[in-house]
């Protein structure tokens, strides 16, 4: 690296990368300018695929917005319909059944490792890796097919519902689940044997823009991102919400906080995600998976279609003005989602629409340390480090 | 919150006493909501207050974790309370030491919409505030490049103030829809 700022002329040049770049998963753009390889500065632009999240938060109701958290983090729609529901839940002052917090802490996991492996994947194609690709897409190819037996879409999952899920798991699932992790730390294997001591993939992510822990923290870095650095936080520890107090499992921590890191501590998450998967199908208590209190989750359509009272809640349920209405105040809830801190802060004035709704989305905060990252290293690692970041497009504009 | 109330509760959190103790000029309110500490402060002393709470050993909230703003021109109840000052600036902060959260409100008036950066203190603030920029309009002081960052740079107006409409202004307004199907 330093080879290279000696080399240099002195002349500049300007390189835009994006926002139309195979290798910038969705629209991002950074401004580089370079001498010769160098990169002397970078500048990222964000806003490319801004949609008004935020401000369509203030004109839906409470479960009507569940379908706009599915666009956040396209990678991982149960992760933030999880926690969009789950603020909503505190500010209500409710609390879920045991069977639906297992349910989508269930959900939560395999989305994680759903994640996770589009990571993986991409992340390595991106470096000329084609075969870890196909690799990753398999084993992801069997968890969409779980999301869509459970929720009914692959993408647009939109699972949760303010006090509960949309239903409880099909009949099977819990085999196929079984199935699935345990032929995954095999699966996983044979990445591992393709990059962890492969010599051009330890040559392209070893020292690749790295980030102390004091930096990490500064520029608000979360997630595999900031334990890569060194930092052992994870919310699912420091602040377990739902039942994770419940669930064993291990913080794995990087640190040198470079991309190599960041792919390891990705593939060891992946494997702790088995062991909470697991843990929770071998617990899973069986009950209702909706709080029974008609004001906020929908009667059994049985009800609904035979009896008064049923009829009336279903309506009212849905009734503008007539369903969820947390109390007056605000709330700010933080989950760990695949890619760090996804947090939401809902302020409601009483009414059935949130009077304004702020996501702090993890990739923001990764894509504005990018510059820390790039500056001072060679335009090839643009790539790797904007791969090892997984900044996603959906979530950083909103 | 009663005072006959706050002697039945828990002690008072750490960070409330130090700052009554440092900043009492400063805090115009005190709350705990949902087991976060909720402190509001005065516009000119934020900067302080934020780089006391950042940088004092035993409170170390080193993590800021969001920067925003609420447009509270349509909740009487808020505006009254502070004076009808129109925007709230929210900041959430985090310490990892003491693994607790901390919300910091700043009423701001319609009249003067601008208050420090604390982009020296955090450089995550950076696009925190330039989004808050965009949105609302509020500007920050000693900002180093204050830009909009999601909205174009043409752009006119502040999406997140509540007397923007939901679709916009300017070429969208023209644009005939059957008001049946809006």
């Amino acid at each position: 690296m330093q080879g290279g700022l000696e080399r240099a002329t002195g002349e500049k040049m300007v390189l835009n990368f994006g926002p139309q770049h195979p290798a910038t998963h969705g629209t991002l753009r950074i401004v580089l300018e370079l001498d010769g390889e160098s990169v002397l500065k970078a500048t990222p632009h964000a806003g490319y695929l801004h949609t008004g999240f935020e401000k369509l938060g203030e004109h839906l109701d409470y479960n009507q917005y569940i379908v706009v958290t599915d666009r956040m983090n396209y990678l991982s729609p149960l992760s933030n319909n999880f926690g969009y529901v789950l603020a909503v839940e505190q500010l209500l002052g409710i609390e879920v059944t045991k069977r639906c917090q297992y349910i989508r802490i269930l959900m939560a996991e395999l989305s994680r490792l759903a994640d996770h492996l589009l990571w993986l994947g991409t992340a390595a194609l991106d470096l000329g890796a084609f075969s870890v690709f196909l690799y990753s897409f398999r084993e992801r190819e069997k968890l969409y097919s779980i999301f869509e037996k459970t929720t009914g879409a692959r993408l647009t999952t939109s699972y949760t519902r303010v006090g509960g899920v949309l239903r409880d798991l099909y009949d099977g699932c819990e085999a196929d689940v079984r199935q699935f992790v345990d032929n995954f730390p095999k699966a996983l294997k044979e990445t591992h044997t393709l990059l962890t001591k492969n010599r051009i993939w330890m040559d392209r992510t070893k020292g690749v823009g790295p980030i102390s822990a004091d930096a990490a923290v500064n520029y608000g870095l979360t997630g595999p991102c900031l334990r890569a650095a060194g930092v052992a936080h994870d919310i699912r520890k420091a602040e377990p919400y739902s039942s994770y107090h419940e669930v064993n499992f291990d913080v794995p921590v990087g640190t040198n906080g470079d991309a190599y890191d960041r792919y390891l501590v990705r593939m060891e998450e992946m494997i702790q995600s088995c062991g909470i998967v697991t843990q929770v199908l071998d617990n899973i208590p069986d009950g209702p998976v909706n709080v029974e209190d008609n004001k906020i989750t929908m009667p059994n359509k049985s009800d609904a279609y035979g009896h008064i009272e049923g009829l009336i809640h279903h309506f009212k349920v849905v009734m503008d003005g007539h369903g969820v209405q947390p109390p007056k105040g605000d709330h700010y809830c933080a989950t760990e989602s695949p890619n760090g801190e996804l947090g939401f802060y809902i302020v409601s004035d009483g009414s059935g629409t949130a009077y304004r709704i702020r996501i702090r989305p993890p990739s923001f905060f990764h894509f504005q340390a990018l510059p820390h990252m790039l500056e001072g290293g060679m335009v090839s690692d643009t790539v790797a480090v904007l791969g090892s970041l997984n900044v996603i497009a959906g979530e950083l504009d909103r | 919150m009663s005072e006959e109330n706050q002697v039945e509760e828990q002690p008072k959190p750490l960070v409330l006493g130090k700052l009554e103790a440092n900043y009492a000029d400063a805090l115009l309110a005190q709350d705990e909501s949902r087991g976060t500490v909720v402190v509001v402060i005065r516009k000119e002393r934020a900067y302080a207050v934020l780089e006391y709470l950042k940088t004092d050993p035993e409170l170390a909230y080193t993590f800021l974790v969001d920067v925003t703003a609420v447009d509270n021109s349509q909740m009487e109840s808020e505006l009254m309370q502070f004076d009808y000052a129109r925007f709230m600036v929210v900041y959430q902060l985090y310490s990892y030491q003491g693994q607790c959260r901390l919300r910091v409100k700043v009423p701001m008036p319609e009249n003067d919409l601008s208050i420090a950066s604390v982009t020296a203190l955090w450089q995550g603030a950076n696009w925190l505030e330039r989004e808050t920029y965009d949105m609302f309009g509020i500007t920050f002081d000693g900002h180093p490049d204050l830009r909009r960052i999601l909205m174009p740079d043409d752009f006119e107006g502040h999406p997140l103030r509540k007397d923007y409409p939901l679709r916009g202004r300017g070429e969208r307004e023209r644009f005939n829809f059957d008001k049946q199907n809006v």
